[in-house]
């Protein structure tokens, strides 16, 4: 029955359809398509060229498919302690940067979501300012240093710690997203605003903490830069910037260096993908999430 | 104290009681000035003062949640506005900021900064970085929104998305290290060429198209999305509406779609003016050669390869931040004045 009043239904759209709007989709089909395989075709290109013999990869006969198949990139990766060492940091960095980060950040939102909160028009103006002012870099270094954390690994974890545009993120999701009639049901209850956040306002949050979970957990994945404004001990470099000075590799002289140069831009391909997966399979479990509620409104 | 703090709980619920009636209304008497408060059927309610009082009262716990984000903002961001005092100061890597022996020089570190033989190159490179991205970033996500909008395959148009945002979360170094790997020396591009090398990471004049290729690259699907949720509360009725009167999916993007997304255009738009000064240093210092120093180096890299360090001159890096961030606060406060005046809508 449904799929019988579907069918009519597409008949009857496709009468309406005129030629324009044929060569309309057609085209829109073609860029959408076109930009696709743009994005597409680098990731690509570096898979192949992770699993290709590298003499192959630098004379530049791997562009469609991979040429004398090897894992050789990855073995020789598994010979990197410098690689592991900074996985590992990163994964320490990122797993507690994050739980700082949400736990700063999602009370934050929802206590300026409150319009009863107390000093809420000078704490509002307090973090809008900062999203367009700031000190700069020195200065912040400067201020770091003053509390300790110049060449301290902790700074991975505590720089950033929290984004004030993340903060509205989730200032727009309760204001939206958590029913009054509850808030008020809870009060009446005799919760106190502890009870209430941890007991209704969190079950309610999943999706906003998810999508924050993400942005976060990808912005210390990624970070490479604070170990070097800090000048971090390279034992303690996440792995964006092991990454940073392996790719920096050039060819040297010689025999010898020959064949290094190889394997170390072998290792550079095989590096850049174990530093991307983790997050590109992330991305997709909390995609769902993006709704409208999520991401818009933040704006304002 | 304690027992005013009382009255106020009550008269925040009941009615006050008698004693402070009556001290209301002798205030009432008083000072007949005619305030809101004064007025004789207000007498009996609570001041906004109490009432504000009892709120807190009752409902301040909450101020505990902003607490902790409230500390490390005025830590990690307003200490650092604190420290712009290092750009009239003689400071070395590690002093505090105003300590017993700090050295105020005046404007000396701007003076330095501003009588730089390349002052100018960095300026302009700064804002020629930024302007190109802008005139080829800006438009990029809105039409990519509006193709993508007229899909008529849900799923299609469900799945090109998340693939259109995923390289947002692709890291900068990774980035770069694929350009070098297409781009660069030994890349690609070079072998197709013919394999002499087009070093294109050494050409100043190939930095800016390889920066803005590459930033939109990974950011046009991301962009996008403010777009989309903006296109997807358009009122079917409308596209409806118009299809009845004759006009193509194409001439409804003008006529249904881009209205719809038009506040939206202009706020993005104030922002992105206010942000013709700002690109960050991380990405172009990992694009950064002797080569194209001409073109890349920007006063933000200014800031990161003069200003740190043990042989820095954190001074002059002060000094020159600053300067750029007083340009974007300013180009920020034109923009939104420019739009409160020609569109009626601005950000605050």
């Amino acid at each position: 029955m449904d799929a019988k009043e579907l069918k009519t239904l597409k008949k009857k759209n496709k009468i309406r359809e005129s030629k324009t709007d044929y060569i309309y989709y057609a085209v829109c089909g073609f860029i959408l398509f076109l930009l696709a395989v743009i994005i597409i075709y680098p990731l690509y290109y570096i898979v192949i060229a992770s699993v290709s013999d590298p003499s192959a990869v630098v004379n530049g006969e791997v562009w469609l498919y991979p040429v004398r198949l090897t894992f050789s990139g990855y073995a020789n990766l598994f010979n990197r302690p410098d690689v592991w060492r900074g996985y590992f940091n990163t994964l320490v960095y990122t797993l507690a940067g994050t739980a700082f980060n949400i736990a700063l950040t999602i009370p934050a939102g929802w206590a300026l979501s409150r319009d009863y909160l107390p000093f809420r028009r000078v704490i509002m103006p307090l973090l809008i300012i900062t999203m367009f002012f700031g000190g700069g870099l020195v200065p912040y270094i400067a201020v770091c240093t003053a509390l300790g954390l110049y060449q301290n690994p902790l700074i991975m974890v505590l720089g950033g710690g929290v984004s004030v545009y993340n903060v509205f993120m989730c200032k727009s999701f309760f204001q939206t997203n958590v029913p009054k009639e509850v808030l008020e049901a809870a009060q009446i209850d005799g919760a106190g605003e502890v009870r209430t956040f941890f007991d209704i306002v969190l079950p309610l949050a999943k999706s906003i903490i998810s999508v924050m979970v993400l942005f976060y957990a990808v912005g210390h994945w990624n970070n490479y830069i604070d170990a070097l404004i800090f000048q971090v001990d390279t034992d303690y470099w996440p792995l964006q910037t092991v990454l940073k000075a392996l790719l920096e590799v050039s060819a040297g002289e010689g025999e010898v260096a020959a064949e290094q140069f190889l394997i170390a831009k072998q290792v550079q391909f095989t590096s850049i993908i174990i530093a991307t997966v983790p997050i590109l399979i992330l991305y997709p479990m909390i995609e769902k999430h993006f709704g409208q509620g999520v991401l818009v409104g933040s704006f304002k | 104290m304690q027992n005013h703090s009382n009255t106020a709980v009550l008269t925040a619920e009941l009615p006050a009681d008698a004693a402070e009636n009556e001290k209301l209304i002798e205030q009432a008497y008083e000072a007949l000035d005619g305030t809101e408060e004064n007025k004789p059927e207000n007498r009996n309610k609570p001041s906004k003062w109490d009432r504000w009082k009892a709120n807190f009262k009752r409902r301040g716990w909450i101020l505990l949640f902003i607490l902790p984000a409230l500390i490390y903002v005025i830590i990690f961001c307003y200490a650092p506005m604190y420290g712009i005092l290092i750009a009239f100061q003689d400071y070395g890597q590690g002093d505090p900021i105003i300590g017993a022996d700090t050295v105020w020089v005046g404007f000396d570190n701007f003076s330095i900064f501003f009588s730089d033989p390349n002052f100018w190159s960095y300026f302009t490179n700064t804002f020629l970085l930024c302007f190109f991205g802008f005139v080829v970033g800006f438009p990029l996500p809105i039409i990519v929104a509006l193709l993508l909008n007229s899909l008529r395959a849900k799923k299609v148009k469900k799945g090109l998305q998340i693939l259109y945002y995923a390289p947002h979360f692709i890291s900068l170094v990774v980035m770069v290290g694929m350009l070098k790997m297409i781009f660069g020396s030994d890349g690609l591009l070079d072998k197709w060429a013919g394999g002499n090398g087009l070093e294109l990471f050494l050409k100043p004049e190939a930095f800016r198209p390889l920066f803005i290729f590459s930033g939109n690259w990974q950011d046009f699907g991301w962009s996008a999305i403010i777009y989309l949720a903006a296109l997807s509360g358009v009122d079917p009725a409308l596209h409806e509406a118009a299809k009845v009167d004759g006009a193509s999916r194409f001439r409804r993007i003008f006529s249904v779609d881009l209205p719809a997304i038009a506040p939206t255009i202009v706020m993005l738009m104030i922002l992105s003016i206010g942000n013709l000064m700002s690109c960050g240093y991380e990405k172009v210092i990992l694009m950064q050669t002797d080569g194209n120093r001409v073109t890349s180096e920007i006063i933000s890299t200014f800031v990161y390869n003069f200003g740190l360090g043990a042989d820095g001159k954190p001074g002059l890096g002060t000094a020159a931040g600053l300067f750029n961030s007083v340009i974007n606060v300013a180009l920020l406060i034109i923009a939104n004045f420019t739009s409160k005046k020609l569109a009626n809508q601005s950000m605050w």
